[in-house]
């Protein structure tokens, strides 16, 4: 085994002069006076290891004595992990003693004396490779599959299964025969690398479904595919977690796992705190049954903070893999760009723009790349959606990180800085805002064969309203009330309409924070309904105070129980009101 | 500081830059400190032999045959209960006059509380001004810091919110601030007879910038320690941070580290996170609540410190000069105080949160009908009414001299609403409406 000791020390990059072979990436740990820390190394030159150390240094001297392990930072696997809080290497956060994180103090993900109700799917003969199903246990409410591990990269055969019955974790489950004869034990656990994909699945197709947010103005504008990527800049105040939060409980995915990544811990809080009390919309489960968090807010080391991100979507493809629709959301992708770019520093790297390193773009693809709607071996499809907050720097969305981002991922929902000042939530820019699966054609099948036939030319008229209403209102601006013609005033107020009635969403009231699509099927189509009529009015002052009044009847609508008598009540007096000024 | 048995001392530095110098040395620390000429330095970098010192005071007159004298530990504070009540520099040494305090030695800028441990911040705390309270009300656990340009009166105002404020412990940390600032906060805290529980470590403009860099930590590791050990309700003031910052930039420029934007260094966001994110709520009871000034240049903040700022705090604090009245007001439109949620309408009266939202999108129509106005379009009916609502809405409500409790700023605010707007134009939930619109 390679050791080596310390040579340097800049903040948390180590220099370690080593007497064998290292690989980059890989991990070591650093004696501080008998505390191991973790650390990975990112450079080698000669016999200088260049370590990133996940801890704080504070004290640590030259000559201290370094072991290394000959893995890479890795993720341990297994039943157990649902509604975990781990750190960003996987540390279970409550198995930690006391009110700090003390360094060098490591705790095992899942408990390997746990015991677990184990169903065979697979028989003595069966021919298997790497990620077919060996068994099932129930993990909360899910049949989690005991994988053959990712690792096992040739053809095996099942030399012998355990029968149905309760084994501890670590037992071995079953023993498999590779081609050359040698036998390899199986228990529930197993190890993969984070910076490397899972790709024990069949095929990727294109993405095809959508997958429903309850957020409206991303269901119904700009709608996400499952297995789809998608990511939201905002400046902040703009309520990039607010959203990313509101999506975290109303998405239709089996489990969410949720990387707070350098973000405030007081969030993170409310996470944990709320989860389990809330229920899931749709199972009527416990949030925080279907969730794993992974923690590493901002005040908490930085190159743990990079490592985040890979352990939540590494754990994400692992749970893909057993044919789950997994939705992964990250927050934020800047603070891992931004740790990267604290090491390029350190390591006294060319920079490239803002100081970032120049692979920062190569490096957030490759991530998003990790996505996807996948059909396992078996046939089973499974997915990985991933939605990622941006936090632009000056809220300019032509820094380093959103650009890069938005080479790559497909929907873009810019949060917008005057939405938000006006309280206009979610702050989502109807205008700037895309989402590239509208132009799927197997998208657009789906969304008219599962909402309504015309939903995908519905969408469109939306869109072109919001458009023309904002012309109109950039001309009233600029030429004044009466120096447009009345039909500007109408445009402008029946996109205020669409906007108030279905952009702006209350994320804070139990009724309108989450939509159902056949509730969002209903109200769109009653929008577009009172906005494709044309309306009488003598003067342009006329126009504000009539809208206003229609926009009054529908948010009632919206802060009511879907077709109960008070939302029917509301909608009659819409339509009287419509009757009022109606061009017959 | 004087050198002790044992010590060993270097005398041979081999670079000396304005903020650091460089001695070849076996056997040292990262962070750890040391003393130059008697003056304090930290280690900030080790490479084999050659160990790097910041020198807090700067290294004017320091020579290359300096004595430089390592601690062999980091920075610490001796923290008890007789720190009430003092004075002291970024060192946490008195400048009072009075004698040492005794107590345990403490490690600044510690370790971060495990997320799993904390609480969720609920209790609220009322500042008396309703631009806050009403608008943007603070939670104990709460980092948020006022974007002041520099001649708008944010001293003033954080002193008003440290003596309307019912905590148990008020420590400030002032960084560069001016010796009149200073004398201003020191008189206005002892006017009000409430020095006993208030805390200071003070760097004035006539103290060199890098010893700013201490105080942040000197002042939450003072607050943990009455927030853990006391369980008690500790306000933590921080003014400038923006001039911490530069001290930050001064000593990531003279160690050659390439700059990020506006010339901040590429950490800034850690940096800033490490001191923001030790406000907290226990669950035994305290808390530290972190209100802090951030000076920004001609409202720009898109500069990178305002920025990182606003992305680590959970909001932001605006003051604003009313012409209309001629008074400072906060901000309605651009302020934001992120926690509201968790106490408005909970720990409030329940209209609470849909007359702040009603009151300040009509508000906001005010902003619009004003711009409508100075570019000489005709006012209509609406914008005349919006105009004049906002007008007595900064006057009774946004002003920060205005002081009443949050009742009965919701009933001032019912009644400008209905003397200005229709049930339909107020746009707030019926049940709410039968409940405070007053009937004709």
């Amino acid at each position: 085994m390679t050791t080596g000791i310390v040579r340097g020390i800049i903040a948390n990059l180590v220099h370690v002069e080593v007497n064998g072979p290292v690989a980059q990436n890989e991990i070591c740990f650093i004696d501080l006076d008998g505390v191991k820390l973790k650390a990975e190394v990112i450079k080698v030159q000669g016999n200088i290891a260049y370590t990133q150390v996940f801890e704080s240094t504070r004290g640590l001297k030259p000559g201290s004595p370094v072991e290394f392990t000959q893995r890479m930072l890795e993720v341990k696997l297994g039943p157990g992990m649902l509604s975990k809080i781990y750190d960003g290497l996987q540390d279970d956060l409550h198995e930690m003693e006391g009110l700090f994180l003390n360094r060098g103090e490591y705790t095992d993900p899942l408990d390997d004396n746990s015991t677990w109700d184990f169903t065979p799917i697979v028989k003595e003969g069966d021919s298997v490779i790497a990620g077919d199903w060996l068994g099932e246990v129930p993990e909360n409410w899910i049949a989690h599959k005991i994988m053959v591990p990712f690792t096992m990269d040739d053809k095996y055969k099942v030399k012998s299964i355990a029968a149905k019955g309760t084994y501890k974790l670590i037992d071995t489950i079953a023993t498999l025969e590779d081609s050359d004869g040698g036998l390899h034990e199986v228990s529930m656990v197993q190890y993969w690398p984070v910076k490397l994909p899972i790709r024990a699945y069949k095929e990727k197709p294109r993405p095809f479904k959508m997958m429903e947010t309850g957020v409206r103005t991303i269901d119904t504008l700009n709608p996400i595919a499952e297995g789809g990527t998608g990511f939201t800049p905002g400046p902040f105040g703009t309520g990039k977690t607010v959203l990313q939060h509101s999506i975290s409980q109303n998405a239709e995915a089996d489990m969410i796992i949720f990387a707070a990544c350098g973000e405030r811990a007081n969030e993170v809080v409310e996470l944990f705190v709320e989860f389990p009390k809330l229920d899931d919309p749709r199972t009527g489960r416990k949030l925080m049954e279907r969730t794993i968090i992974i923690c590493n807010t901002s005040n908490m080391p930085v190159a743990a903070r990079e490592a985040s991100v890979y352990t939540a979507m590494t754990i994400a493809e692992y749970y893909r893999s057993m044919g789950l629709k997994v939705l992964l959301l990250a927050d934020s992708t800047s603070r891992w760009a931004q740790a990267l770019r604290e090491m390029s520093n350190r390591m006294e790297e060319l920079p490239g723009p803002d100081a970032y390193p120049m692979d920062l773009p190569a490096i957030i693809s490759n991530f998003y790349s990790r996505n996807g709607y996948v059909y396992l071996n078996n046939g089973t499809p499974g997915s990985v959606t991933f939605i990622g907050a941006v936090s632009p720097a000056g809220g300019n969305l032509k820094e380093p990180v959103t650009e890069a981002t938005k080479k790559t991922a497909r929907c873009f929902y810019a949060l917008s800085q005057d939405r938000a000042d006006s309280k206009r939530y979610p702050a989502v820019d109807p205008i700037e805002s895309y989402s590239k699966y509208l132009e799927y054609d197997e998208v657009r099948e789906y969304l008219n064969k599962n909402i309504s036939p015309t939903w995908v030319s519905d969408v469109y008229e939306a869109k072109d309203l919001l458009l023309r209403g904002k012309e109109a209102g950039d001309q009233i601006n600029i030429l004044g009330d009466d120096g447009v013609p009345l039909v500007y005033h109408q445009r402008l107020w029946k996109s205020e309409l669409l906007d108030r009635i279905i952009l702006q969403q209350d994320g804070f009231d139990k009724v309108d924070k989450s939509t159902p699509m056949k509730r969002q099927c209903y109200m769109l189509e009653l929008v577009l309904k009172v906005c494709r009529y044309d309306y009488e009015f003598e003067s342009f002052e006329e126009v504000q105070p009539y809208f206003t009044t229609m926009i009054n009847a529908m948010r009632q609508m919206n802060y009511l129980e879907f077709q109960t008598d008070r939302f029917k009540e509301y909608e009659t007096r819409l339509n009287e009101i419509v009757e009022e000024r109606r061009a017959k | 500081m004087t050198s002790t048995a044992f010590q060993k001392v270097y005398t041979k530095l081999t670079q000396i830059t304005k903020a650091t110098c460089t001695v070849k040395a076996t056997g040292v620390g990262f962070e750890e400190l040391a003393t130059v000429s008697g003056r304090l330095a930290q280690v900030v970098k080790i490479i084999d032999d050659s160990v790097t010192l910041q020198i807090f005071s700067g290294t004017e007159g320091i020579g290359t045959d300096a004595e430089v004298i390592f601690f062999g530990r980091p920075p610490t504070l001796k923290v008890s209960d007789d720190l009430s009540g003092r004075f002291f520099n970024a060192y946490g040494d008195p400048i009072d006059g009075g004698p040492a305090v005794q107590g345990k030695e403490v490690e600044i800028g510690g370790p971060s509380v495990n997320p799993v441990r904390r609480e969720e911040p609920s209790e609220l705390i009322a500042t008396g001004i309703a631009g806050i309270d009403l608008n943007n009300t603070l939670v104990t656990g709460q980092k948020i810091p006022f974007f002041a340009d520099p001649d708008q009166p944010y001293n003033q105002v954080m002193a008003t919110v440290a003596l309307r404020t019912h905590a148990d412990k008020i420590i400030l940390g002032g960084m560069g601030l001016s010796n009149d600032d200073f004398l201003y906060y020191k008189h206005t805290f002892e006017n009000a007879g409430m020095i006993d529980k208030i805390i200071s470590f003070i760097n004035t403009t006539d103290d060199p910038p890098v010893e700013r860099l201490l105080v942040p930590d000197m002042a939450l590791t003072a607050a943990e320690y009455f927030a853990i050990e006391k369980n008690e309700k500790v306000l933590v003031l921080l003014t400038d941070l923006t001039l911490y910052c530069d001290a930050l930039s001064i000593v990531s420029n003279r160690m050659d580290q390439i700059p990020s934007k506006d010339s901040m260094p590429g950490s800034l966001y850690s940096d800033l996170a490490k001191i923001y994110e030790k406000a907290v709520q226990f669950p035994a009871g305290g808390s530290i609540t972190i209100v802090a000034v951030t000076t920004i240049s001609g409202g720009d903040i898109t500069h990178a410190i305002p920025d990182n700022t606003g992305y680590i705090t959970e909001g932001n604090l605006y003051l604003r000069r009313d012409t209309d009245i001629g008074k400072v007001v906060i901000d309605p439109a651009r302020s934001l105080s992120r926690l509201k949620t968790k106490v408005m309408g909970k720990k409030t009266r329940e209209d609470h949160p849909k007359v702040m939202e009603a009151s300040v999108r009509l508000n906001a129509d005010a902003t619009r009908a004003r711009t409508k106005m100075e570019n000489g379009f005709e006012l209509t009916d609406y914008d005349e009414r919006a105009l004049a609502f906002a007008k007595d809405y900064a006057n009774d409500i946004l002003a920060i001299d205005v002081n009443v409790g949050t009742d009965e700023m919701l009933d001032i605010t019912w009644e400008l609403l209905q003397k200005y707007f229709t049930v339909e134009e107020v746009a707030i939930q019926d049940d709410l409406i039968q409940k405070y619109w007053k009937k004709a």
